[in-house]
C-alpha cells in the first residue's frame, strides 16, 4: 500500500510543474503587463512609478527568469501579495479555503448519500416506473443551470417563504448564540448553497451508479449467489453493491474540480465568503496575484482529491494496489 | 427502446426549433430587442408583450429569442473550436504513440487538473470578455474529452488491414490519419461534439450571468438572467423565461446526443 502511494505521489510532480506552466502562461497572456491595469486604476501614477511597480514584481526581466522565480517563492508558499489590499495571497486564499472544502465535502456526502440508492434502485428494477421518472431527472439535472436553479430556490425559499437566509454563513448576532443556536444557524444558512452545489453531481453520479450496478447484476458471481438460494437482498446490497461502488469512487474524484469550479458561481449569488467568491471578486478586479494563486491552489485541490480517490480505490481493490498498472 | 426513441426525437424537434428561432429572428419579433421604454418598465406577460418587459422597458421575446442568436453561435464556435483541437491531437497522440503520446497525454491529464471554470474565468480577467474571447476560450477549454476518444479510437484503428493496406500502397502519414482513420472514428465525436454544445451553452450562460460573457446591451439568456436577482419577487417572468429557455436547449442536445450514441453503439442490446 504504502508502495503504491509514493508510485503515486511521484507521478504527481510532473503534473504539478504542469499546473505551474499553464498557470503562469494563462497570466502572461494578457497584451500588457499586469501592473499596467493596477497603474490605471490611479492615473497620477509616473512613468518612474510605474517601472519601479514593474521592478518589485519582477516585470522587467525575460519571461523564463519571471517563471523560475515565481516558482521558487511557490516553494516557500509565497504566492504574492494582493494588488486591491496588499495583504499576502496566501493568507487571503487560507481564510477562504475552509469555508469552500466544507461546502463541497458536505454536498459530496449529500451527492454519496443520495445518488446510490436512487441508482442501485434504478438499476435494480431496470425498466420500471421509477427507473423512468429517475431517468428524468436525472436528464434535467444534466441540464440545470446551476445559477437558475440558485436564484429560483433563493427566490422560493428566501424571498416568497422566508424560511431560509439567502446570503452569507451566518446571522449578524451569530456570536451571541448558544452551541445548538449556532448549529442551527449554520444549516440553514448552508442548505441552499450545499444542494445547489450537490445538485449536478446528483444527476451524474446516479447515472453512473445505475450503470455500474446493472453490469454487476449481469456477472457470473452474482448469478452464482442466486443459484446457491441467498437470498436477494443479500444479493444486492452485499455481493453486487461492494463491487459496483468501486468505480464510484473513481468518479467522485473526478468530480472535484466541477465542484470546486461551481462554487464561483453558488458563492457570488448567496454572499458566501469561500475561495470561489475571491475568486469572482479577484477577476473583476484584475487583482492578477490573487487570480494566479486560486487558479494554482484550485488545480492543486483536484490534484489530491484524485490523489484521494485513488488511494481509497487501490485499498478496496487490492488488484490494483498489487499490479503495477 | 420505443420510450428512448421518442426522448430523442424531443430532442431533435427542440433544437430545430431553437436553431430557427436563431436563424430567423428578425423575421419571428415584432419589437426591436434594444429599444427602451422607461414608462412600461417590469411589465408582466399581456398581449402586447408575451413574455413581459425588462427593467428598461425592453421586450422580454425579442431579447430571448435575439438572445438564442447569441447562445447557440457560442455554443456551436466553441465547440468546433474544441473539435478541432481535440482531433488534432488526439490523431496525433494516437498514430504516432511513444513520446509524443505520453506528452499529449499528460498534458491532457494536467488540463483536466483544473476546475474548467476557474481557468475560464481567468483567461477572460486577462483577455477581457468579448463574446469571440469566450467562444475561443471555452473551446480551448473543453477539447481534451475529445482528444481522448479520438487517441482511443485511432489506438485500435491502426493496427487494422485496411491501414495496412493504405501504407502498403504508399499513403502518407497524413492521408492516413485524415482519409482513413478520423472518418472511421467520427462516431462517438459526433456524440461528444453534440454534448459539448449543451455544456457550451451552461457555460456561456453561467458565465454572462456572472457579468464575465456576453456583454449587454447584447442580449444573452445568461445576462438576461443578471438582472433576475435584483429583481426577485417583483417580476417573475425575467427569471423564469431565460432560465427555462436553458435548460430545455440543453436537455434537447443531451437528449439527441444520447440517441445518438444509442445509434452508434454496436454493443447495445435491442
Amino acid at each position: 500500500m504504502v508502495n503504491y502511494i509514493v508510485r503515486r505521489l511521484m507521478g504527481m510532480v510532473p503534473v504539478l510543474i504542469g499546473i505551474t506552466l499553464i498557470t503562469f502562461f494563462v497570466i502572461h497572456l494578457s497584451p500588457g503587463k499586469p501592473t499596467r491595469l493596477q497603474a490605471e486604476m490611479s492615473p497620477k501614477i509616473s512613468l518612474e512609478a510605474r517601472e519601479k511597480l514593474d521592478r518589485l514584481y519582477g516585470l522587467d526581466k525575460p519571461v523564463h527568469v519571471q517563471y523560475w522565480e515565481w516558482v521558487k517563492r511557490l516553494s516557500a508558499m509565497d504566492l504574492g501579495k494582493s494588488f486591491v489590499d496588499e495583504r499576502p495571497v496566501s493568507e487571503k486564499i487560507g481564510e477562504r479555503i475552509p469555508i469552500t472544502i466544507a461546502i463541497n465535502v458536505l454536498s459530496l456526502i449529500m451527492i454519496f448519500l443520495v445518488a446510490v440508492p436512487i441508482g442501485i434502485t434504478s438499476a435494480v428494477r431496470e425498466g420500471s416506473e421509477y427507473d423512468r421518472i429517475s431517468t428524468v431527472f436525472v436528464f434535467i439535472g444534466f441540464a440545470m443551470p446551476t445559477f437558475w436553479l440558485a436564484l429560483l430556490l433563493m427566490s422560493l425559499f428566501g424571498v416568497n417563504l422566508g424560511w431560509l437566509p439567502v446570503s452569507g454563513i451566518k446571522s449578524i448576532d451569530f456570536e451571541d448564540y448558544n452551541l445548538v443556536e449556532k448549529i442551527f444557524d449554520l444549516i440553514r444558512h448552508l442548505a441552499l448553497p450545499v444542494f445547489v452545489s450537490a445538485f449536478a453531481g446528483l444527476a451524474g453520479i446516479s447515472r453512473y451508479m445505475r450503470a455500474s450496478m446493472l453490469e454487476i447484476l449481469n456477472k457470473d458471481f452474482v448469478r452464482t449467489a442466486r443459484a446457491k438460494g441467498l437470498p436477494e437482498k443479500q444479493v444486492i446490497y452485499k455481493h453486487a453493491l461492494r463491487n459496483a461502488l468501486l468505480p464510484i469512487v473513481t468518479i467522485i474524484g473526478l468530480s472535484v474540480p466541477g465542484l470546486i469550479g461551481g462554487s464561483v458561481i453558488f458563492e457570488s449569488i448567496y454572499a458566501i465568503p469561500g475561495m470561489g467568491k475571491l475568486f469572482y471578486d479577484s477577476v473583476m478586479a484584475r487583482d492578477y496575484p490573487v487570480i494566479m494563486g486560486v487558479l494554482f491552489i484550485g488545480a492543486v485541490l483536484t490534484l489530491i482529491g484524485n490523489l484521494i480517490a485513488d488511494v481509497m480505490y487501490a485499498y478496496a481493490d487490492p488488484r490494483i494496489r498489487m499490479s503495477g498498472r | 427502446m420505443r420510450k428512448l426513441n421518442k426522448l430523442t426525437i424531443f430532442g431533435l424537434v427542440v433544437v430545430a426549433v431553437m436553431a430557427s428561432a436563431a436563424l430567423f429572428a428578425p423575421f419571428i419579433v415584432r419589437q426591436d430587442p434594444g429599444a427602451i421604454d422607461l414608462q412600461n418598465g417590469l411589465m408582466p406577460p399581456s398581449a402586447s408583450h408575451i413574455m413581459g418587459t425588462d427593467s428598461l422597458g425592453r421586450d422580454l421575446f425579442s431579447r430571448m429569442v435575439f438572445g438564442a442568436r447569441i447562445s447557440l453561435s457560442v455554443g456551436f464556435v466553441a465547440v468546433g473550436i474544441s473539435l478541432i483541437a481535440g482531433v488534432i491531437f488526439g490523431s496525433i497522440a494516437g498514430y504516432y504513440g511513444g513520446w509524443v503520446d505520453s506528452v499529449i497525454s499528460r498534458f491532457i491529464d494536467i488540463m483536466l487538473c483544473f476546475p474548467a471554470f476557474f481557468l475560464i474565468l481567468a483567461t477572460i480577467a486577462v483577455l477581457g470578455p468579448s463574446i469571440w474571447n469566450i467562444m475561443i476560450i471555452i473551446g480551448l477549454t473543453s477539447w481534451m474529452g475529445v482528444a481522448r476518444l479520438i487517441r482511443a479510437e485511432i489506438l485500435s484503428l491502426k493496427e487494422r488491414e485496411f491501414v495496412e493496406a493504405a501504407r502498403a500502397v504508399g499513403a502518407s502519414d497524413f492521408r492516413i490519419i485524415t482519409r482513413h482513420l478520423i472518418p472511421n472514428g467520427m462516431g462517438p465525436v459526433l456524440v461528444s461534439a453534440t454534448l459539448g454544445v449543451a455544456g457550451a451553452i451552461l457555460t456561456e450562460s453561467g458565465l454572462s450571468f456572472l457579468g464575465l460573457g456576453v456583454q449587454p446591451p447584447v442580449p444573452s439568456w445568461g445576462n438576461i438572467l443578471t438582472e433576475a436577482k435584483s429583481t426577485l419577487g417583483i417580476a417573475w417572468w425575467i427569471t423564469v423565461f431565460p432560465g427555462l429557455a436553458i435548460l430545455i436547449t440543453v436537455l434537447g442536445y443531451n437528449l439527441l446526443g444520447e440517441g445518438l450514441r444509442e445509434h452508434f453503439n454496436p454493443h447495445r442490446k435491442q
